[in-house]
């Protein structure tokens, strides 16, 4: 099973890696080794169990934290951790975030709930951006690789992650595509989460901002029925106003009910069958881009420096620091 | 549907400590949750008996500390608790509120053996 979603391994499939190359690269890491020798060390040592105790010849209580034994002391005592449960996430994502900032990539996350529009708002979003500017996506569903087809019919390169029983992506499986994707310095970096509104926002992946889409054929009371997720985007995008004649869909309560949860989310009305609000939506992406790219020199050493050794370097930074 | 992937996340800094710290079992857990964490109590409990099976907190006891959601209300200039992200101030019923406390997530300590 994979320890940072919980997916079983055998499920996660990064595109362009095969099954065992993904799993050599990701599990071995940090599963496999971790949990396959404290395993074998409970079982190999098991006299050091309270239960085997009475069946041992050697009663051991120098094994205890102190080495030593009181009579009448338990070897229990507490422990204090302080530790957050996604640390292990958080630090995939920060390696991620610090890739992106040497590249001078601009990494959007964009989440929704599924139907919404994510995939036909990314391929015209790539059709408007893809003269000016480099851009790269990493698909994320839990099966099949029809996405990534899709934004690879615009001509541009596109990396498929299915999570298998995952229901959001993480930190490590973003950090593997982008070895397989190596994407451009100053280019786009647009991230497609599995279409879910609850776990993906508990989940960092070292992008720069969570763009959430919401479309007009879906409820107002959205963002109040899914607060963690509008709380943890600062741009929503209502997607599919060409239909609002259609509808009984109060976009200013909308707009209302997502300030409510996050005062400071900017909100943009686009359709993305008849382009209309996608000079915002561009203008947005182009500025927020030069944000990234200020202060960013392309450097010689990161060019020639290959993604897949840089994420392999980052694994290990990782895994010293945990260990 | 994510309290699996956070049982998991659980076991592996057991698992990290038990070397550090140097323990073989897990007799206790407590874990700090706030609600604006996103997690499901329910679901987490039910989640970590299963994942905690056969590994080195096999049977462990599950505690949750309640950490209260706060938040400051501009109007008031105070500390309120509230319910859910988009509440009003229960005192004066403004929305000028920001969430101060309450997305806790976090192990705070294990008794181990």
């Amino acid at each position: 099973m994979c320890t940072v979603c919980g997916c079983s391994s055998g499920n996660l499939k990064i595109e362009g890696e095969g099954l065992e190359h993904s799993h050599a690269n990701g599990q071995s890491h940090d599963h496999s080794h971790d949990h396959h020798h404290d395993h074998s060390h409970d079982h190999d040592h098991s006299h050091d169990h309270p239960h085997f105790h009475e069946h041992e010849t050697t009663h051991d209580y120098g094994q205890g934290p102190a080495h030593a034994h009181a009579p009448g002391l338990s070897q229990a005592r507490m422990v204090q951790i302080e530790q957050n449960i996604l640390s292990k996430n958080d630090e995939y994502a920060a390696a991620n975030r610090q890739y992106f900032n040497e590249r001078g990539i601009l990494a959007l996350n964009l989440v929704s709930s599924p139907g919404s529009g994510k995939t036909t708002t990314l391929c015209k979003t790539i059709e408007e951006l893809k003269d000016k500017h480099a851009c790269s996506v990493i698909e994320g569903d839990q099966q099949t690789a029809n996405d990534a087809e899709r934004i690879r019919a615009t001509g541009v390169k596109a990396i498929q992650v299915n999570t298998g029983k995952g229901c959001h992506l993480d930190g490590h499986m973003v950090g593997h595509a982008l070895g397989s994707l190596n994407p451009q310095e100053g280019s786009f970096v647009f991230i497609e989460n599995v279409g879910n509104l609850v776990c993906p926002s508990a989940f960092d992946l070292g992008e720069a901002h969570k763009v959430v889409i919401l479309s007009v054929t879906e409820g107002e009371d959205k963002p109040l029925k899914y607060p963690d997720m509008f709380h943890a985007a600062d741009l929503m995008l209502l997607n599919k106003v060409d239909l609002l004649p259609h509808l009984e869909f109060d976009v200013e309560k909308t707009i209302e009910n997502a300030r409510r949860v996050n005062p400071g989310i900017k909100v943009l009305q686009i359709s993305s069958t008849t382009g209309e609000g996608y000079e915002d939506w561009i203008n947005w992406l182009e500025a927020t881009l030069s944000l990234a790219k200020i202060g960013h020199k392309p450097s010689p050493d990161t060019q020639n420096k290959s993604a897949d050794d840089l994420m392999k370097q980052s694994d290990l930074d990782i895994s010293q620091n945990a260990g | 549907m994510h309290e699996m992937s956070i049982c998991e996340g659980i076991l592996q800094i057991l698992e990290t400590e038990s070397a550090n710290k140097n323990f073989k079992q897990v007799k206790k857990v407590a874990l700090e949750i706030g609600p604006l964490s996103g997690v499901e109590l329910e679901a987490l409990k039910f989640s970590f008996d299963v994942v905690m099976k056969g590994s080195l907190a096999d049977g462990s006891e599950l505690i949750i500390i309640d950490m209260p959601a706060t938040a400051w209300c501009m109007q008031c200039a105070d500390t309120v608790t509230i319910e859910q992200r988009y509440d009003d101030c229960p005192k004066c019923g403004s929305a000028q509120l920001q969430v101060t406390g309450g997305e806790e997530l976090s192990i705070k300590e294990l008794e181990v053996d």
